[in-house]
This record gives structure tokens, sequence and C-alpha cells, in this order.
């Protein structure tokens, strides 16, 4: 009998000594502890989010307050529809997200195979707005160190006749247009990976997995698709909104 | 009971309870925030266009952000019906993350006057 067999049949009686469902690993109590465990988890990696999200709205807020008419006539630029929009598509995506983790719980195959369906399509509804948004952009001439040109911002647009800075000013709207494509872009690439990390649960779902008590991989996603939306909460007024008026 | 028992012996030291209770939230509650999210979605766009008096606009902006975060902390990600372990962890972090702000704009504000 050589050493793998000796293995094998040691875990086969491990295993017949406790019966358990496959998907609870050795080291856990109960599925509960072991779920309870990856929540704890998962809120740890959320909490390095908000810290490195929050480094950028920091940054925000304070070069606001240094180039103030460039960042509000850069605000003045964006669309409010696509924002609102967007806002809009990713709400009701939280609220499928939210439905899914429900009919995991309730262990209901067709409803969380079809409330996934309908949170990737709203989460990929809300990458092609952004899209048109930086397509937009680009003819524009709104992106710093690609295309920029101060150009829009030195008569007043359609809009927004008062828009009208000083060259000085109007090369610091690059300020805002940074911060506003490299906090986008960051918020986009989490929805990207959302999208890409729901496929996959959806194929595995499909298969019959996530409907049997195992529920942690898929309120785990919930979490951070939850979480992807609370940044975009913030950014809409933030970039959108709170220069409106003006 | 004698089950109950036979638990124990298996785990080291006082026995505190690491699990949340089974809580599953319903549809119609989710139903609920989601639409409430929409409707302030909704008075925050509305806002933004009244011309409200000095820093008035980001100050209701930001306020609604944070009614609709607190709804999607609570209720979306279940903060409300989970267990002492993860309400202080998510408590530990927004303090944390208050705490970092408020210093860097407390350092920011106190140096440079008048040349910003």
């Amino acid at each position: 009998m050589d050493s793998h067999t000796v293995a094998a049949q040691t875990a086969e009686t491990a295993h017949a000594e406790h019966e358990h469902p496959a998907f609870l690993r050795h080291h856990f109590e109960s599925v509960e502890q072991q779920r309870e465990s990856a929540t704890f988890g998962m809120w740890l990696f959320l909490l390095t989010e908000i810290m490195f999200f929050g480094g950028l709205f920091c940054a925000y807020l304070i070069f606001r307050n240094w180039y103030y008419p460039a960042f509000v006539a850069g605000s003045h630029s964006l669309h409010l529809w696509a924002g609102t929009l967007n806002t809009t598509l990713l709400i009701i995506s939280s609220f499928t997200m939210a439905m899914a983790v429900h009919a995991s719980e309730t262990r209901v195959r067709k409803a969380l195979i079809g409330w996934m369906i309908a949170t990737i399509i709203l989460g990929s509804g809300f990458l092609c707005v952004k899209a048109y948004e930086w397509h937009d952009e680009w003819v524009e001439h709104h992106v710093p160190g690609l295309n920029f040109s101060p150009q829009g911002f030195l008569h007043g647009t359609k809009d927004y006749p008062d828009d009208k800075l000083s060259l000085d000013m109007a090369e610091k709207t690059q300020v805002y247009f940074s911060l506003y494509f490299a906090m986008t872009g960051m918020h986009a690439l989490h929805m990207i990976i959302g999208v890409s990390l729901l496929t996959i649960l959806l194929i595995q779902a499909w298969g019959g997995k996530y409907v049997e008590g195992h529920v942690a991989p898929i309120e785990n996603f919930g979490l951070y698709w939850h979480f992807v939306d609370i940044v975009w909460i913030f950014l809409f007024p933030l970039l959108y909104l709170i220069s409106r008026h003006q | 009971m004698e089950e109950q028992h036979h638990h124990h012996l298996h785990m080291p030291g006082p026995s505190e309870p690491t699990h949340h209770e089974e809580h599953i939230v319903s549809p119609k509650l989710y139903l609920v925030i989601g639409a409430t999210l929409l409707i302030f979605t909704g008075i925050t766009v509305g806002a933004s266009l009244i011309d409200l008096p000095g820093d008035l606009n980001a100050v209701v902006a930001l306020a609604i952000a944070c009614i609709k975060m607190t709804l999607v902390v609570l209720f979306f990600m279940h903060v409300k019906y989970s267990s002492q372990l993860t309400k202080l962890t998510v408590a530990a972090g927004f303090f944390t993350f208050i705490v970092l702000i408020t210093m860097t704009m407390t350092d920011y504000i106190s140096r440079a006057w008048g040349r910003w």
C-alpha cells in the first residue's frame, strides 16, 4: 500500500466521520461560521477600497477649492442626463443584485439566474453610457495629456454663456478632467471586474450551484456590487451636480 | 441536548457566538429601499438646478448621498441584520476614514494662508 492510497483512505474515513456539505471547508465549525468569516473578510477588503477611493475624493475636494472656476466650468461640460441615467441604472442593478442574493437564500434557481442576468445587463448598460460620455469628451478635446484644448472654456458655451475663463484658468480644467477620468475610470474598472465575476458566478449558478445553501459567494459579490454603487452615489453629485446651478 | 454538549467539546475557550442569525430580508423591503433611492436621486437632481444660498447646494447634494449610502449599507448590504462583528468592522472602517479625511483637511486649511 503506497502513501497515496493511505492518504486517500484516511481522507475517506475522515469524511465518513462527519457528514457535511461539500462547500463547507474543514476548518469551519458550521456553514454559518464559514459565511460569517467570509462576510468579515469581504468587509475588510471593502474598507481598503473605501480608503483607496477616499484618497481620490480628498484630492477632488482640495483641487476644487483651489481651481474653483475651472471645476465649475468642467462640471458644466458633463451631460446631466447621462449621469442621472447611470445613477438610475446602478440603483436598479443594486436592487436586482439584492434580489439575486434573496433567490440564493431561498434556493430558487430560476430566480437566481434571472436576477443575475438582469444585473449584468444593467451593469453593461451603465458602461455603455459611460463609454458614450468618454467618447463625447474625446470629441470635445477634454482629455488631458491626449487631446486637450482649453478653447471650449474661453468664450462661454450654449448652455452656460458666462463660462468665460481666462486662458490660465481654462488650462486648469485639465485638473478637473484628470480627476474626472481617474475617478470614473477606476469606478468603471470596478464595474468591468464586477460584470466579469458575475458572469462566472452565473455560469456556475446555471450548473446548479448556490441554491443548495452555499450563499456566501453570491452574498459577497453582492457586497462588492453595492459598494461600487455607493462610490457612484458620491461621484454623481461631486462631478455632475454641485456646480450645476451656477 | 446531548448533541449540543458534544458540539461544544470541539470549541476551545468560551463559546461566544460568532455567527449571525439567518435573516432573509423580504423582496418587498428591497423594493421599498430601491424606490426610495430612486426618489432621492430625483430630489438631488432637482435640488442641483435651484440656486441655493452659499454652499448649500453642495451640502444638500452630499447629505442626500449620505442618506442613500446609509440605506444601501443597512438594507442591501444587510448590515442592519448582521452580527456585532460585522457592525463593528463597518463602523470602525468609516470612523477611520472620517479621521483620515478630517486630519488631511485640517492640515490643508491650516497652511499657506492667503496663497490659495
